[in-house]
């Protein structure tokens, strides 16, 4: 067995118990989606999907903001909490603004011009914030995670003063508006997204089973390319995948591409899945063409080397402190405006619980895609977003088909969400162990 | 354009009053190779922090004298400074990446980028790199010193003499690198990786480049360099050119001091009984490997552990105490020890001073009775009172073995409950070796006991450990960097180079016969080369 992934790989150092080790968390995952899907037999596919789509839509941007900080050393950003804070703030500004508006009759500060206002009016709280938050990850090096936990917490309570108290007390509000509570001080509950809400994803939506076959003859090419005419961009490099892995992809592209098609052809389930929202897809795209892109610059280059050794990178006199506040105000930037996409996607704000579980399942989800403390590709976000996101939908239909219960399955979410944060940093430090021990001087060595 | 020769003139530097260097004078001249040499603590580091205008130098008030390049004061205050001025560090230890290719470890924090839209409007630091051209630049300076290796592999993988290598490419691949400083560069290569590196070395001068050689390998000083500088104790001893001077003299000149510590009687008696026997054992301490050392330990001696900093002699008592992962045998009065289970190790009679005196040895904040109490307790449930159900400390048992601690070996305190972190060093010394005591070990080992202790207390400490053996008949390993404090109490002294035993030694041997063992020459050769030294010296003496 492990010669034959040796041969198939190509890569004679591979080992499947270690590769099982390294990807143990994404396999649990895959075996528990497939008993999933076989147990829950009143589940219906098109709504899966649809379910499965839209979580992906709010979610994918948040989820991608963890990667910088990932690289540039910091570990898992859980202070992404803070990021979702500020992106709320924008929320209810341009909703107080947009909801003054909507009473008087007009339309302003709503749609996707509100929209906008909040990612703009968001940056700069954002990055403030950031940078605040990346200081703090520079007094607690080697804490880092522990320290982005505490932030979300404690940048909860400032959040709370602020929209409970200040807002009212401090910040002049008119006492009557419907945001506002009734004794005029504090924020309501809810917020209404009003006309903001789907103002991204209603941009431009096309049907699910042309994107699908759009998409799978899209990276099936894209494969094809990659093996057999692209060129290196520096000699003697490759970008050509071990024969597996190539093979995979095919098949799977090419599986998907037939399926989708017969779909098509016969007007199966997959017709009636959630419409695409294009321009919210080539955002999350872009998103992640800018993180790739961004570690082909010096600046990703000195996240790499920040992430690999920090004491190199001070030698060869890289600004360590810098380069990491850089990567956190990156990542806080971004996971507020992952926040607003998130909220224009659900239409409602819950002002006080919206933000608190984003740190947890943003990690849980990149971790299980198979990313670790120190490694994370998009790749990773993307897949652990959806597997993620498919035990979500799956756990209350399995808690139904096995218990007769879908609270139980409910309870079983939470479960798995803590349980695989908890078991990927225990592996992680396990296989650090472990590799201190392999570095142990060779009996051989003369 | 290399026509500077680089001069130290009447440099000094003190910390905190302490004088670490004073008034060195040396210059090396553009293409020569010129070895420095010296004990630990000589001044080597901090003569090349100076040159680095490293930070631990300029926080701590400067230096006195001038660095002069070309003749001219060089004015290096930071490292880019040094850098700027074409000085370059190939570091002992690799300041490499290992995931990353030769190529970015070769061109960290100087790639090679072109500007962008992005750029122009976020700053320089958002241009593209041009990989294409780094990797030029790499090829070309890894050919300079005839490597054949990819620069696009990671350096993950590599073997060391390789990782060297890219280290030099780096600093040769500086724009006008001038002078090179190589520190111990030999230390971590087989004999194969050696020569090529010294071939590559050669090639580099030949160039013009001037080059300081730090080694402690005298047969390679010897064979490589021009001139060779040794310093002893923070001062300038000697500059010869290399073709004038044995590899003995060096040796010679780098440990011969006045004796600060009197041995003060001849060889003790000691039984031939074996309490401890340890068979290739092997400690991964970072920094202080072992890799199988093989020794015997007699009951009631004082065997020493001598050798230089980063060379195992430290790992060994750590790694018997199970600090760190070790394999290999050990026997303890007859029994296979298994170290890596520390209690059963101290429950069997094995206590340690740890060097790391502040860290590992003592708890700071608490009093001196519970330091002296706490691992007796831990270890061996003394000072402990059943009532009832529940196990309590019994106080006035612990405040009576403190007492007769600070009695017996004159701790000087105000109360058995001062807090030991109020404690000077030798004093805090004490407190540990009084809580080893507690523990009745018949074997102690003690490393580095008067690191940071004035010379005063220093023979206390060693008196007090030469009591240990005397009077109570207990068996003591010393580790300690000092060889004059090893050679004034010790039995035998173990001499540790490059993870193992490089010979045991009697503390009347010569010198040069320890210095060459220092630098890894074989026992017999050293006393040899040392024999004909002593001939030669006498000979001079008598003619």
């Amino acid at each position: 067995m492990n010669d034959m992934m040796k041969k198939l790989t190509g890569d004679s150092s591979f080992d499947l118990g270690n590769w099982v080790l390294d990807n143990i968390v994404t396999i649990i995952f895959w075996v528990f989606i497939i008993l999933g899907m076989l147990t829950a037999k009143d589940l219906s596919l098109n709504g899966f999907f649809t379910e499965l789509c839209n979580r992906f839509y709010r979610n994918a941007f948040l989820i991608l903001s963890l990667i910088i900080p990932v690289i540039a050393g910091l570990g898992l950003n859980f202070g992404i909490v803070v990021g979702a804070i500020a992106g709320q703030l924008a929320i209810i500004a341009v909703r107080y603004w947009g909801i003054n508006s909507e009473l008087v009759g007009g339309t302003a500060f709503g749609g996707l011009g509100g929209l906008l206002l909040m990612f703009v009016i968001a940056l700069p709280i954002a990055a403030i914030i950031g940078w605040l938050t990346g200081t703090l990850y520079n007094k607690t090096k080697g804490q880092e995670m522990i320290a982005s936990l505490i932030v979300g917490y404690f940048g909860n309570g400032v959040y709370q003063f602020i929209v409970l108290f200040l807002i009212g007390a401090v910040i002049p509000v008119a006492a009557a508006h419907p945001m506002i509570l009734y004794d005029g001080v504090g924020i309501r509950m809810s917020v209404d997204m009003g006309s903001t809400t789907y103002a991204l994803d209603n941009l431009l939506q096309i049907p699910f089973v042309p994107f699908m076959i759009a998409a799978a003859a899209f990276v099936l090419l894209f494969v094809l390319w990659n093996q057999f005419i692209r060129k290196p961009k520096v000699e003697g490099q490759s970008y050509k995948m071990n024969p597996l892995k190539f093979w995979v992809y095919v098949i799977l592209a090419a599986g998907v591409l037939a399926y989708f098609v017969m779909q098509l052809m016969t007007g199966g389930p997959m017709n009636d899945v959630r419409q695409v929202p294009v321009v919210l897809m080539l955002v999350i795209a872009a998103l992640a063409i800018f993180n790739q892109w961004i570690m082909n610059t010096k600046l990703g280059q000195d996240f790499r080397s920040c992430g690999m050794n920090q004491t190199i990178a001070e030698a060869n006199g890289i600004n360590v402190d810098r380069t990491r506040v850089i990567a956190t105000v990156i990542s806080t930037v971004l996971a507020a405006w992952g926040m607003i996409i998130y909220l224009q996607n659900m239409g409602t704000l819950n002002t006080y619980t919206a933000h608190n579980n984003v740190g947890y399942f943003s990690v849980a989800a990149i971790l299980v895609g198979g990313a670790s403390v120190d490694k994370a590709t998009i790749g990773q976000a993307v897949t652990g977003c959806l597997l993620f996101h498919a035990m979500f939908i799956l756990s209350p239909e399995i808690g139904k088909a096995v218990f007769g219960q879908a609270a139980l399955g409910e309870y079983f979410r939470t479960f798995m969400v803590y349980g695989v944060i908890g078991l990927s940093l225990g592996l992680y430090v396990w296989r650090a162990n472990k590799r201190a021990k392999l570095a142990m001087p060779k009996e051989d060595e003369e | 354009m290399n026509n500077g020769i680089l001069e130290f003139v009447n440099v000094g530097k003190e910390y905190s009053g302490h004088a670490v260097l004073k008034g060195i004078n040396m210059d090396v001249r553009p293409g020569e190779i010129h070895a420095l040499i010296g004990e630990n603590g000589a001044g080597k580091s901090t003569l090349m922090n100076i040159l680095f205008g490293m930070p631990v130098i300029h926080s701590t008030g400067g230096f006195t004298g001038e660095v002069r390049i070309g003749g001219e004061d060089a004015k290096i205050m930071n490292p880019h400074d040094a850098m700027m001025q074409g000085i370059g560090m190939v570091h002992q230890e690799f300041m490499l990446i290992p995931g990353f290719t030769i190529t970015e470890n070769i061109k960290i924090n100087r790639e090679i980028t072109k500007s962008s839209l992005m750029s122009k409007v976020f700053g320089k630091r958002m241009e593209s790199l041009e990989h294409a051209a780094m990797a030029t630049d790499a090829r070309k300076a890894l050919d300079t010193m005839g490597m054949d290796i990819e620069e696009y592999t990671k350096v993950h993988g590599l073997p060391v003499g390789h990782m060297q290598f890219v280290e030099i490419a780096r600093e040769i691949d500086k724009t006008g690198i001038r002078f090179l400083v190589f520190d111990e560069p030999t230390a971590v290569l087989t004999e194969s990786e050696t020569e090529h590196l010294l071939n590559a070395i050669r090639k580099l001068a030949a160039q013009g480049i001037g080059i300081v050689f730090i080694s402690h390998r005298l047969d390679e000083i010897i064979r490589l360099s021009d001139r060779v500088t040794i310093l002893r104790d923070g001062e300038w001893v000697a500059t010869e050119e290399t073709k004038n001077i044995t590899a003995a003299e060096i040796a010679r000149l780098m440990v011969g001091r006045a004796l600060t510590l009197d041995r003060a009687e001849g060889d003790r008696k000691v039984s031939d009984e074996k309490i401890m026997t340890v068979d290739n054992l092997r400690v991964n301490m970072p920094g202080e490997e072992v890799k199988g050392v093989t020794f015997d330990v007699h009951r009631g001696e004082i065997l020493g552990i001598g050798g230089l900093a980063g060379q195992g002699k430290l790992g060994i008592a750590n790694g018997l105490m199970g600090m760190y992962p070790v394999t290999g045998k050990v026997t303890f009065k007859g029994e296979p020890l298994d170290v890596m289970k520390t209690n059963e190790t101290l429950k069997k009679g094995v206590a340690f001073l740890s060097e790391d005196r502040k860290g590992v040895g003592l708890l700071l904040q608490s009093s001196i009775e519970e330091n002296i109490a706490f691992t007796a307790m831990e270890v061996h449930n003394k000072f402990l009172k059943k009532v009832g159900p529940f196990t309590l400390t019994d106080d006035k048992a612990i405040r009576e073995n403190a007492e007769k601690m600070v009695k017996d070996l004159d701790i000087r305190c105000t109360s058995v409950t001062q807090n030991t972190g109020a404690l000077s060093g030798g004093n805090q010394q004490k407190v540990c070796v009084g809580k080893a005591l507690s523990l009745d070990p018949e074997l102690l080992l003690v490393s580095e006991p008067t690191r940071g202790i004035d010379i005063g207390a220093k023979k206390l400490i060693l008196d007090l450990l030469k009591d240990l053996a005397e009077k109570r008949g207990m068996t003591v390993i010393m580790t300690s960097s000092e060889l004059a404090e090893l050679r004034s109490i010790c039995d035998r002294v173990l001499i540790i180079c490059e993870g193992k035993v490089a010979g045991e030694l009697s503390p009347f041997d010569s010198d040069e016969v320890y210095g060459l063992m220092m630098s890894g020459v074989s026992k017999e050769e050293a006393m040899k080369a040392a024999g004909a030294a002593q001939k030669k010296a006498g000979g001079e003496a008598n003619g």
